[in-house]
């Protein structure tokens, strides 16, 4: 698997860009040229120079400081979201697909109902309800987002739990535990790591919205979203704000999408080396 | 070792006449059998008859509705400990080799599978690469085939790891469902004569469920046809010519005319 993940470009290329992000947001301190709350009004909306690398904003911070401070909620939030969310829904998958019966029914009607609403409405509607927060936004992230989960896991489970090496250890009394840990879980963590990286993207970019709107990270905190918020007011008049932080969230979403298409061939076993 | 008496399976209907109706389809009608240490039976029927069935009930897989099965007289569904002493005893290699092992395991893993199991039932601990590399030459691989992934394997080299994983767990009774029916007639021929060796050198029993009457004859000592879930005879191998079921009579007479 380590040779197969060495020989994937892209698979390199996307987690060494997802890694350097990450890196970049936790260094923040050390690698920003100033701080990201520090207005400097005389040279607002500044081009890039060789004090602000990519310039200024409204206020005169620096655009490079608060982008770097800016990986801090926008990934770390996502990454938070998608735990939340896998560990959730794997659970209630788990619960579902191997105990079959009531619990399964339990869990998979509200699966069903949760999967009825809008995603995108049910995220305003639970902050709205529970308060403009950033743990709120994260909850009702977690929230919408089992139910998908919870269905896949649950499809990937009752495909392999008859399969024949399956039925094998059931009939020379392998425990439970060996089977759950070693078969069933492996053959599913591949799926779900390809769709997980695939939902951080969702996650980042349903983050930025909802601080675009301004229901999420609060200003003044440099979150990607906000910043384009912000540069979204003088749209006509310096229509560059936009630049960075939009080319931010596009490439980090597209790496994580690009990862999670890339993983699946790294974690599949037959897929042939070309 | 195995006494089975008056078993019935069915299952609930796919197609139920009414909303919530609980018809069942019955698979096995009163199936009886008897299996004595280090012997070899086979099962032939047709498709649909209730032969895979009868392998999931043998293997403990799937309870039946009534009747009674005895492995050395102890009542295998009724207890925990019943189902226990099978599972101890008991070994199975499937027809369909491409799910037989998990794809995700080196032939080495699928191995250790099995050798755990006789970790577990004699609690002592054992040297997994020399045991693996004597289970490889057991079935005549090549030991350099541990490191392989299942998909890198033939069909026959997979076929003999699933047979050598069934040994590792040191079985007493190893159940074939349908195992070599999907293989060429050569490497068929191969694996009885390994299946054979096996028995000999590790007095097994075996169970053979098949729709092959060729490999019955030449494998099993007993044979017993079933017929829509009905054992219709039980007979010793070397008084097949004389059968007079008709099903049997008509395989007879199509390998003969095949020959």
């Amino acid at each position: 698997m380590e040779r197969r993940f060495l020989q994937n470009k892209t698979a390199m290329v996307t987690v060494a860009i997802v890694l350097l992000t990450a890196l970049a947001g936790i260094f923040a301190p050390v690698l920003a040229p100033h701080d990201p709350y520090e207005a400097d009004i005389m040279n607002k909306f500044a081009g890039f120079s060789a004090q602000y690398p990519l310039g200024t904003d409204n206020l005169g911070r620096c655009i490079l400081s608060r982008m770097i401070y800016g990986i801090r909620p926008t990934l770390g939030l996502a990454v938070l979201t998608m735990l939340g969310t896998i560990g959730l829904g794997a659970l209630m998958g788990l619960l579902a697909g191997y105990f079959r019966g009531i619990p399964e029914e339990v869990i998979m009607r509200t699966v069903d109902v949760m999967l009825s609403f809008p995603s995108q409405i049910m995220v305003f509607a639970v902050v709205a309800l529970l308060g403009i927060n950033v743990q709120n936004v994260i909850l009702a992230n977690v929230f919408i987002k089992w139910a998908w989960y919870a269905r896949m896991i649950r499809t990937g489970v009752m495909q392999y739990r008859d399969r024949n090496f399956v039925q094998f250890s059931r009939c020379v009394g392998m425990p439970e535990r060996f089977i759950l840990v070693r078969h069933l879980v492996p053959s599913i963590a591949a799926d779900l790591a390809v769709l997980a990286s695939l939902d951080v993207g969702w996650a980042i970019i349903n983050i930025s919205t909802l601080s675009f709107l301004g229901l999420g990270v609060q200003a003044p905190t440099p979150e990607w979203g906000a910043m384009l918020n912000e540069a979204k007011n003088v749209l006509t008049s310096n229509p560059t704000q936009m630049i960075v932080p939009g080319v931010a969230i596009v490439i980090l979403v597209s790496a994580f999408n690009l990862m999670g298409d890339a993983l699946r061939d790294v974690l599949d076993p037959k897929e042939v080396d070309r | 070792m195995i006494k089975m008496r008056e078993i019935c399976v069915s299952f609930r209907s796919e197609r139920q006449e009414k909303l919530f109706g609980v018809s069942r389809d019955q698979i096995l009608f009163d199936v009886s059998l008897d299996l004595e240490q280090g012997s070899c039976l086979g099962i032939l029927g047709e498709s649909g008859s209730g032969k895979s069935t009868l392998g999931r009930v043998i293997c403990g897989l799937l309870k039946p509705d009534s009747g009674s099965y005895q492995l050395d007289g102890t009542e295998v569904y009724a207890s925990r400990a019943g189902k226990k002493l099978l599972q101890n005893r008991l070994s199975v290699v499937f027809q369909d080799y491409t799910t037989s092992a998990n794809p995700r395991f080196r032939i080495r893993d699928v191995l250790a599978e099995g050798i755990r199991v006789w970790e577990r039932k004699s609690k002592e601990k054992i040297d997994r690469t020399a045991e693996c590399r004597r289970l490889m030459e057991l079935v005549g691989l090549n030991e350099t085939y541990l490191d392989r992934f299942p998909h890198e394997l033939s069909g026959g080299q997979l076929q003999r790891v699933c047979i050598a994983r069934a040994v590792a767990c040191r079985p007493e009774l190893i159940l074939f469902d349908e195992a070599i029916s999907s293989l060429d007639a050569h490497t068929q021929v191969q694996i009885m004569d390994l299946l054979r060796e096996l028995k000999e050198k590790l007095n097994l029993t075996y169970v053979f469920i098949t729709h092959d009457l060729t490999s019955v004859t030449y494998l099993c000592d007993q044979v017993m046809f079933l017929y829509h879930g009905r054992v219709t005879e039980h007979i010793p191998v070397n008084q097949i010519a004389q059968t007079k079921n008709p099903y049997a009579r008509k395989l007879l007479e199509s390998v003969i005319e095949f020959a």
